[in-house]
């Protein structure tokens, strides 16, 4: 099954998109540990690119695509045409620097990389496409 | 959406976070911790029985505060967690850096 959901690149709209994947997930029988999980790691996506790509502009909007099938692993597809942010690129800062320096991000991309098997870019005629991959249990 | 309610039980500071934290709201965890310190708070309980979400922007805000917390030496301790919000912090092992414990009364146990 897919599903779609469509949404202006404000921070307020965070809760909306995790309820999306939180309903979608819950309907396969998806196991609850593994819902809240993967909507950590969807929630910092987006914020990113409400944040960075978008500079919160509530007029800009993306789509998250998930895909799921049973026996299969999870697919999420984050679609928008800003500027493509790639943490393949970006080194996971240590845990103990982030405490010295006092920074208040930079734990996000080590949750992603650490709650996802696998993140994949792709480029195609002025969209971008951020397809977040994991395999799950059911119920 | 987060309420954050504040309360002082003997002589720590406790900080009741009630419903979800993420980017939009991680701001008013922030001024929360900081209004305590900034009126001289140096034991702070953290209250995350009706913590419903924290997302990486609310784990940073903790974060951001060990260094400081030891240097003034301010003991936090965070309780109560649900299993999903504990696991939160387990997944990037914040849970080792951080007090966290089960209930109130553990908690006010560690700030003496």
């Amino acid at each position: 099954m897919n599903y779609r959901y469509k949404v202006g690149c404000s921070i307020e709209n965070l809760k909306g998109v995790r309820d999306f994947i939180r309903n979608t997930l819950k309907t396969h029988g998806v196991q609850d540990l593994q819902i809240s999980e993967m909507v950590l790691a969807l929630d910092e996506m987006c914020s990113n690119l409400m944040i960075h790509s978008h500079q919160c502009n509530p007029d800009e909007l993306f789509e998250l695509h998930i895909s799921v099938q049973e026996g299969k692993p999870v697919i999420f597809e984050i679609i928008d045409d800003g500027t493509v942010f790639d943490i393949n690129k970006f080194s996971e800062p240590d845990l103990g620097n982030l405490v010295h320096d006092k920074r208040k991000g930079g734990l996000g991309i080590r949750l992603v990389k650490t709650i996802m098997d696998k993140v994949e870019y792709q480029t195609a005629s002025g969209k971008n496409v951020c397809r977040l991959i994991k395999q799950v249990r059911f119920n | 959406m987060i309420h954050i309610k504040r309360l002082q039980e003997d002589s720590a500071d406790i900080l009741a976070l009630i419903g979800e934290i993420d980017a939009s709201s991680s701001i008013e965890l922030d001024l929360a911790i900081a209004k305590s310190v900034g009126e001289g708070a140096t034991k702070i309980l953290i209250d995350c029985s009706s913590l419903e979400y924290i997302s990486s922007a609310g784990l940073g805000v903790f974060m951001s505060y060990i260094e400081e917390f030891k240097d003034k030496n301010i003991k936090m301790v965070l309780y109560g967690m649900n299993d999903k919000v504990a696991n939160t912090f387990e997944i990037l092992g914040l849970n080792e850096l951080l007090d966290i414990t089960k209930d109130k009364a553990q908690a006010k146990r560690m700030i003496q």
